[in-house]
């Protein structure tokens, strides 16, 4: 039944959105290949949906080129573009039931009756509704009408669909579970998919690869462990997740390591990076998780390990987690996230702890005003 | 178990209904009971009935009542739909400037008005004049006292009922349904008419019910407007009562007229109930 879908490849060459004096959207630049998950993440306000808006053909693209396929999109209206849509707020018509609506992008290419009937029913088949086909939107729950968008998006199988923030209006629980299915069709179709979404785990969860925009550009673009792991700057690390970022200056850089020293004293080891040279001011990062808690004062640091001693200050639990707020004696305080495990006495507040985790795990980033 | 406590707020409404009650609802009673039931004998009432509906006159006001009606329905829709959408669509100045134009002749005395379009509709109005001058035409159009000056007359002033009711329907229409429509491959056309369309439907049944309904009862515009064979069942009425002084047909005609109204709002009643409960 399945089969291998022609293209897909979608070419961004420096996308642009100009509102006023406001470049809403400034060269955003991406290659994504045939059947790649891509994201587009970032925080309200950052162009994520105006750059989606200009691939879907409903916002001008005032520079750049949109290409599909080696084909120029970029003035093409939206109805002739061939993507397929599920929109914000999953826009079903609801004027009509679940088989009219998915049925609508086919019947607007004119299809036959023959066709139209089989290939909604593949298409309701794919997304579990076709007990439901005779209902109306209004009767459906939030999860139901997701589905119903979905299957309207793919059932005249696009070889490209385009998301914008479909789970936005979803409960947690159910979000997980229509994270799952989403990707298992986008990867049983292998259609390319450029989402939005503010969301980080689940464009983490979803993606092959994640661009992270913020005002308008591009901070980061890479697959989530990279860039979870290797941020390339204050934002990304913040923003992907919770981030320590030290205050320092870079004492040296080489292969064997970055040397660097924290505000207040500390030497510490980061990962070898380009670019990063003695008497640089700039942070050192490190993920709460990486980090472990043990007793002050016990045998001397571990070789490419790094060591800060401080005292805690809060304990929070958050259940498959405790989170823990230490505080250093420099001021600086670190956060410190240790799975719950049972046996053992976890440190409470106020016990004087060391906070270790290996150099690799940390990397310099430029200083940044916060 | 108790009841929920008494509705007080309900009491706001009585002053409003009170004056409705005693200067509208009584008046109109008393006038049907006295003059049909008091000063003529019960049973001669049916034979009354019978000659006044039967009669020429009343014929062919019905048949020109309800052909007006009609056609101002259907020229306030066919003007008042672009104009409800380009409003339901913009914001700001224009959509400010566009309202105010179609408001401000609502707050302006159908009279006034209607001498308004009399002198620029007559054989040496502005019109005619501006058609003469610029040798478009040979001689001046009859564009008064006929069916076309009563069309232009009523189209005007109901236009307003038209655009506002469509105007909320649209509104009411999620933009991004359309935006889904192209997005999923319809092209400008389609889009409207699978979905727009639709969903403004019951906008256009309600307008055009406001319309006719308004437009049965209409007086002053085809009075002053309309030729001499253009006499609708108001006029009638009219007529009935100034000149012949018969009361009673006058009566009987105003009945008609009530009960046609009365039919049409709660056809219109109907049909705005289905849609409240289907959105529930």
């Amino acid at each position: 039944m399945l089969t291998a879908r022609a293209g897909g490849a979608i070419e961004m060459r420096r996308l642009t959105k100009i509102y006023g004096a406001e470049r809403v959207v400034d060269g955003f630049e991406a290659r994504i290949a045939a059947g790649e998950f891509f994201s587009l993440l970032g925080p309200s306000g950052s162009g994520k949906t105006t750059t989606l808006m200009m691939v879907a053909g409903f916002a001008a693209i005032d520079e750049g080129e949109l290409i599909v396929d080696g084909r120029d999109l970029s003035a093409v209206p939206p109805e002739k573009r061939g993507f397929g849509m599920v929109f914000q707020s999953y826009a079903i018509f609801p004027h009509l039931d679940v088989f009219e609506n998915v049925a609508f992008p086919l019947r607007a290419r004119g299809a036959p009756k023959e066709r139209v009937k089989e290939r909604v029913r593949w298409a309701l088949d794919l997304v579990q509704l076709s007990h439901l086909a005779t209902r109306h939107s209004r009767q459906l729950s939030g999860g139901q009408q997701q589905r119903v968008a979905i299957a309207r998006a793919i059932v005249f199988e696009p070889s490209i669909v385009l998301m914008d923030e479909p789970l936005g209006a979803l409960d947690k629980n159910l979000r997980y579970d229509m994270q799952v299915e989403i990707k298992e069709i986008q990867q049983r179709l292998g259609m390319t998919v450029i989402y939005v979404t503010h969301d980080q785990e689940e464009a983490m969860n979803l993606s092959d690869r994640i661009a992270i925009l913020n005002r308008g550009r591009i901070e980061q673009m890479g697959a989530p462990r990279d860039i979870y792991e290797h941020p390339a700057n204050a934002f990304t690390a913040r923003f992907l997740g919770e981030a320590n970022l030290l205050r320092g200056t870079v004492l040296e850089g080489g292969a064997g390591g970055t040397y660097f020293r924290v505000e207040g004293g500390e030497v510490l080891i980061a990962r070898p990076q380009d670019k990063v040279e003695g008497g640089l001011a700039a942070q050192l990062f490190v993920r709460p998780e990486k980090l472990a808690l043990s007793a002050p004062h016990g045998e001397a640091v571990q070789a490419g390990r790094n060591r800060l001693i401080g005292r805690v200050r809060r304990v929070s639990f958050l259940g498959s987690m405790v989170r823990y707020a230490v505080e250093l004696a420099s001021g600086a305080s670190l956060m410190v996230d240790a799975p719950n495990l049972s046996g053992g006495l976890p440190p409470a507040v106020g016990d004087e702890v060391a906070a270790t985790w290996p150099a690799a795990d940390s990397s310099i980033v430029e200083a940044d005003a916060s | 178990m108790r009841g929920a406590p008494p509705d007080r707020s309900v009491l706001l409404l009585l002053p409003a209904l009170l004056i409705l009650a005693l200067i509208f609802l009584l008046p109109l009673l008393w006038f049907f009971v006295r003059t049909l039931l008091v000063e003529i004998e019960p049973a001669k009432l049916p034979a009354l009935f019978a000659s006044v509906l039967s009669s020429r006159p009343m014929r062919i006001a019905l048949v020109t009542t309800l052909w007006i009606s009609l056609v101002v329905t259907a020229v306030t829709l066919m003007l008042g739909y672009p104009l409800a959408y380009y409003l339901a669509s913009r914001s700001g100045i224009r959509f400010s400037l566009v309202i105010f134009c179609v408001i401000v002749p609502y707050f302006t005395s159908i009279i006034v008005r209607t001498y308004a379009w009399m002198v620029l509709l007559g054989r040496n109005g502005v019109v005619n004049q501006l058609l003469l001058g610029a040798g478009l035409v040979a001689r001046p159009l009859p564009l008064l006292y006929n069916l076309l000056g009563v069309v232009i007359g009523m189209t005007y002033v109901l236009l307003p009922y038209m655009v506002l009711t469509l105007y909320a329907a649209m509104k009411g229409i999620d933009p991004s349904l359309l935006r889904a429509a192209r997005g999923l491959g319809a092209g400008r056309f389609y889009a409207f008419r699978r979905v727009y369309l639709p969903l403004s439907l019951h906008g256009i049944v309600s307008g055009s019910l406001i319309v006719l309904i308004v437009s049965i009862g209409f007086f002053i515009t085809p009075a002053l407007m309309g030729g001499a064979g253009d006499v609708t069942v108001a006029m009638l009425v009219e007529r009935a009562i100034e000149i012949l002084i018969d009361w009673p047909s006058a009566a009987i005609m105003s009945l008609v007229l009530l009960a046609a109204t009365l039919v049409l709002y709660a056809l219109y009643g109907r049909l705005t109930d289905v849609r409240a409960m289907l959105e529930a």
